[in-house]
């Protein structure tokens, strides 16, 4: 069986995580999109570590004779999720950062044409 | 038929301007459209007053995407054929003719210069050579044709394509991929030789720390590339 002082300082670790998510909503610099999965997480700490025979089942399952290293790993787990994705949001954040200054590019060069053309200029 | 060269160019004011004249004394019906990637010298002031037409990109973007924003200016400009050049001087314009002849038979859809199909002048670092023997022999298993130097970035394109980099082009040390992206789309490519001069100014972008990171991300890329679905083109 987990120890309860494990419990308690997991139990208080989550609701401090679940607390600045809301915060961070709240004054509108975490998107909820991408906050999802941060609460996903904080929840999942919070269930194992109040509900402790659930804990104890699941490091039963899969042969962890610690309970605690279980909270250990499933808290691990989900933070690799997170990244993962964020590594996606990332890889299109840069996709789309670099078609549009592709645009930018083609249409300033384009505008630069144009209004010389209107000048009357013959160079480009 | 309306033809543009493409020079990519990033850092490259003492060299740009020469390699325009070179272009226009081949042909002086090529349009020449330097896309100046993020350059903090002046490049693109010294493209402009050589009288090509200048695309400044806002911060440097990368070989590929440069050259990708000159395809995607061939397309929407109406250009037939597009031949990439680097503007730092080492490609011979000399060699266009080559280049252009396999385009202009409507035998095949990319036209790759080679340094080293043909007689052999350029003699690389022995690490750059096995580099590029290592990756032609990839490239050349997955395009299921000889490649000889599928990190050549002297190359023309018709208007397929043209359409197909301007949606499509890989990022940082695009070449070898660009191949196989060619080959997927069942475009036809085909090599020819060319020689290779040494470079004029600036220093190579390849550097011994950058070769590791470059064999690793584009070997991943090339694997990749075998799983992907290629959508077939569409030219609006």
């Amino acid at each position: 069986m987990t120890p309860v002082r494990v419990s308690i300082f997991a139990a208080i670790a989550a609701i401090l995580l679940l607390a600045l998510i809301f915060e961070l909503i709240r004054s509108r610099r975490l998107q909820e999109r991408y906050a999802l999965m941060w609460l996903a997480t904080g929840l999942v700490i919070l269930f194992f570590s109040l509900w402790r025979a659930a804990l104890g089942r699941l490091a039963d399952l899969v042969g962890i004779a610690y309970p605690p290293s279980a909270l250990f790993v499933v808290a691990s787990l989900f933070i690799l999720i997170v990244l993962l994705h964020y590594s996606t949001v990332i890889s299109e954040l840069s996709e789309r950062n670099l078609t549009l200054a592709q645009r930018l590019a083609l249409l300033e060069q384009q505008l630069r044409e144009t209004s010389a053309s209107q000048r009357g200029d013959t160079t480009p | 038929m309306a033809r543009l060269a493409i020079l990519p160019a990033f850092n490259e004011a003492g060299s740009v301007g020469r390699v325009i004249e070179e272009i226009r004394a081949f042909d002086p019906g090529f349009d020449i459209l330097v896309v100046d990637d993020g350059s903090t010298d002046g490049t693109a002031a010294e493209a402009e007053l050589a009288g090509a037409r200048v695309v400044r990109l806002p911060y440097n973007l990368g070989i590929g995407a440069a050259v990708q924003t000159g395809y995607q200016y061939a397309r929407n400009n109406g250009f037939e054929i597009a031949v990439q050049i680097d503007g730092d001087g080492q490609h011979d314009p000399q060699d266009l003719e080559q280049l252009l002849a396999p385009l202009a038979r409507g035998e095949v859809d990319m036209v790759i210069g080679s340094r080293f199909c043909g007689e052999r002048h350029y003699r690389p670092p022995l690490a750059r050579l096995i580099g590029i023997r290592l990756l032609s022999a990839v490239v050349s298993v997955i395009v299921r044709r000889r490649m000889t130097d599928p990190t050549s970035g002297f190359r023309a394109v018709n208007r397929k394509g043209i359409v197909l980099f301007a949606g499509n082009y890989p990022h940082d040390y695009p070449e070898a991929e660009a191949n196989v992206l060619v080959a997927r789309h069942r475009l036809r490519l085909v090599e020819v030789p060319v020689t290779m001069r040494m470079r004029e100014t600036g220093r190579s972008s390849i550097t011994a720390v950058r070769s590791l990171y470059y064999m690793i991300k584009v070997s991943l890329a090339l694997f990749v590339s075998v799983f992907r679905r290629y959508p077939a083109l569409e030219d609006r």
